[in-house]
């Protein structure tokens, strides 16, 4: 009987046998003891790089102008939103940005990549934390992150010899935001009315007229929508209180926030939703929810049972602004691409195009030249009616707005 | 007697290298892209995320180290309804993606014939689409007039579902029902692909000869389909278990304040509240806990080489 021994193997028995020691199930002892000792080498290592990986403050990378090179190149790259530019027939290009080419001579290399503000942020704050370009020289963000930026030091104060336009023709009501007195780090794109908007098929007849009815009447249980933008669906509550959004205090603002908790235990509160509330209330899933006038315009053309009214109370406004980052090749060319959307001409043209609410003043006439019915909506260019009842939420510090956004996520639930 | 002839005096061994081991490096030379693409998109950003877990401070101030592991805790005892509900969502569309998967794949691996390709296609057609419109076509197909709520309603089923807290009055959408029916029709052909895969490389004999042996169908079904398709349940089941515990699209979209996620709560934390320490911390809880969930798995269902 062939008895072991390890001398007589043949040479492919031995290559065998070594193979299975390397790679068969025999070698986990031996993969166990590599993986061992790199776990002992990354815990060792690990510890060093752990604390190495702090982020310094934000104030440090502020005061960050850069080299302007506006003159030899003439570019500007604008980052916006998507839907938030005029397009002709063909869908491909853009009649004020060319018509601004075709001016100054300066190519406006126009990307749709904001979707989200709080994305936006994440996407563009390990550059600007670091004291980098982002490669854009115009970017378009709401208010609150507009002033967050201004507040970390992040953006560039703005030239006011390259925007006369722009400084003659701003609304009376966007002159001077808390966050930035005078407007000297931005301009507004669009300014954004919060209102409350129906479904007159699914509303049934049940009468709605202020927010209160939208938290208390239990007809509307479960078909009530609110926005997941704290300060539209909290300012809405504070205005319904009989409180100021635009100076409000720790106590007002939690008792609104208690309002609307026991909406949301009752189940009143259906869902709170970002862009996709027209879905829902198109649909009828919705009979009434807080939502943003530029698409209350476009869902009234395209569905008849939708509308909107003003609560007494009053409304919240908001703002889109132009900011030009820190470290931005092209600040010249961009305060030219403000100055130019401050003329009445190209401010209709997109006015027109998008049923936001216009920031420039004197666009009626050229408003009403393209589109009659939109030159007289009080939406797109509010009456003094409308503006006087138009509130901003107040700017919050770093710490205020870190502790509302908890308290407002936790109401909705994460 | 038979001498033994000397054997002729062996012609020295010409002085030859040993044959040099040739490709040694090899092995590690291939597997060097794979090595860096962990580093560079795995392990660094574990480091970095691990740090930023036991820091403190705020994006204006900085953060710092400070080995605060207490955010471990505060976010655990802050928000563990949020993870149980997790699991549980995620484990209930896992079932029902089993449930729902397995007649298919065997079906299309043993039945289908001619078929086969066409019913294939039919599976993996809606990943041609993003997973956003799939996630948002459900709220037209449950919406409140619409014709499945209100079959459901004439048959009674939402009373019965609203009585176990399930769903909500005469409603579907913002219910936990709809973010479990959103998870488990987006995750199924995860399920159905590895089923697929292990019951198409059984042996039809093995089915013959089981017959012979006087097993009935089901017995046979019992005794040796199943058991050999047991690799493809486990890959199955972890490759819907895993991403579905972590997602937060459906829960936001289909669901409620009463249905958030781990996912939707990491999210608010991390570009909200921009509590990055906590954010983070949270994601590491979640990783460990299906870590642990996991192995427990696969050392209880025996099956070491998954497919």
């Amino acid at each position: 009987m062939e008895q072991y021994e390890p001398d007589r193997l043949s040479a492919a028995q031995a290559a065998a046998m070594r193979r299975s020691l390397r790679s068969g199930r025999a070698s986990l002892t031996r993969r166990s003891l590599l993986r061992a000792s790199a776990g002992g080498a990354l815990a060792v290592g690990g510890l060093g790089a752990l604390s190495a990986c702090g982020i310094p403050p934000a104030a440090k990378t502020s005061g960050v102008s850069s080299e302007d090179h506006s003159a030899k190149e003439k570019t500007v790259n604008f980052s916006n939103w998507t839907e938030y530019m005029d397009v002709d027939e063909s869908e491909k290009h853009h009649p004020t940005l060319d018509e601004f080419k075709r001016r100054t001579g300066i190519t406006v290399k126009y990307t749709e990549d904001i979707n989200d503000n709080v994305e936006f942020f994440g996407k563009i704050k390990p550059q600007l934390a670091a004291g980098q370009d982002t490669g854009r020289d115009l970017i378009c963000v709401t208010d609150w992150l507009a002033a967050r930026l201004i507040r970390f030091g992040w953006v560039q104060k703005l030239d006011p010899s390259n925007l006369p336009t722009a400084y003659a023709n701003l609304s009376q009501q966007f002159r001077s935001p808390d966050w930035d007195p005078g407007r000297a780090y931005s301009y507004p794109w669009t300014g954004i009315s919060t209102v409350i908007a129906y479904n007159k098929k699914a509303l049934d007849g049940v009468e709605v007229k202020s927010v209160s009815d939208l938290l208390d009447n239990p007809k509307l249980k479960g078909r009530v929508g609110f926005l997941s933008e704290m300060r539209d669906s909290v300012g809405m509550t504070l205005l319904d209180m009989g409180k100021d959004p635009g100076k409000f205090t720790d106590d007002d603002f939690d008792a609104a926030i208690a309002r609307l908790q026991k909406a949301v235990d009752q189940g009143q509160i259906r869902r709170f939703t970002g862009n996709d509330y027209t879905s829902d209330l198109t649909k009828g899933d919705f009979a009434a929810c807080l939502a943003w006038a530029g698409d209350v315009v476009q869902l009234k053309a395209d569905s008849p049972d939708v509308d909107f009214l003003i609560p007494d109370s009053g409304y919240m406004t908001s703002t889109d602004n132009l900011l030009v980052p820190n470290k931005a090749r092209h600040k010249t060319n961009a305060e030219r691409l403000i100055d130019y959307y401050y003329e009445p001409k190209p401010a209709a043209q997109l006015a027109a195009y998008i049923n936001y609410v216009c920031p420039v003043d004197g666009v009626k006439a050229e408003l009403a030249k393209i589109d009659e019915d939109a030159a007289n909506n009080p939406l797109i260019l509010p009456d003094k009616e409308m503006a006087a009842k138009s509130r901003a939420f107040r700017s919050l510090s770093s710490k205020e707005e870190t502790a509302y956004e908890e308290k407002f996520a936790k109401l909705t639930g994460a | 007697m038979a001498a033994v002839t000397e054997a002729p005096p062996l012609a020295p061994v010409p002085a030859k290298k040993p044959p040099r081991k040739r490709g040694r490096w090899t092995p590690y030379l291939l597997l060097l892209p794979g090595i860096l693409w962990l580093l560079v998109f795995f392990a660094l950003p574990m480091v970095y995320q691990a740090s930023t877990s036991v820091q403190t401070g705020s994006l204006e101030e900085g953060y710092e180290v400070t080995w605060h592991f207490a955010t471990y805790w505060n976010a655990l005892s802050e928000y563990w309804p949020q993870f149980l509900r997790s699991v549980l969502y995620a484990g209930t569309a896992t079932v029902l993606c089993l449930l729902l998967g397995y007649p298919l794949a065997y079906l299309i691996a043993f039945r289908a014939g001619r078929w086969r390709n066409l019913i294939m296609i039919l599976v993996i057609a809606p990943f041609f689409t993003s997973f956003l419109i799939r996630t948002l076509a459900w709220k037209t197909i449950l919406a409140d007039g619409g014709p499945v709520v209100g079959a459901l309603n004439s048959l009674h089923v939402l009373d019965v579902t609203s009585w176990l807290g399930i769903t909500a009055g005469d409603r579907v959408l913002a219910t936990p029902l709809a973010v479990v029916c959103g998870l488990t029709y987006n995750f199924l052909p995860f399920m159905i692909l590895p089923l697929y895969t292990s019951l198409e490389r059984i042996d039809g004999r093995l089915h013959e000869a089981a017959g012979d042996l006087y097993a009935r169908p089901f017995t046979t079904f019992r005794k040796v389909t199943f058991p050999l398709s047991m690799p493809g349940v486990v890959s199955g089941t972890l490759l819907t278990f895993i991403p579905a515990t972590g997602d937060y699209v459906n829960a936001d979209l289909l669901g409620s304040t009463d249905t958030r996620m781990i996912g939707n709560v990491i999210q608010s934390q991390f570009l909200r509240i921009l509590d990055y320490p906590t954010a983070a911390a949270l994601s590491f809880i979640l990783m460990f806990a299906i870590l642990i969930m996991v192995t427990l798995y696969i050392r209880k269902s025996g099956t070491e080489d998954l497919v």
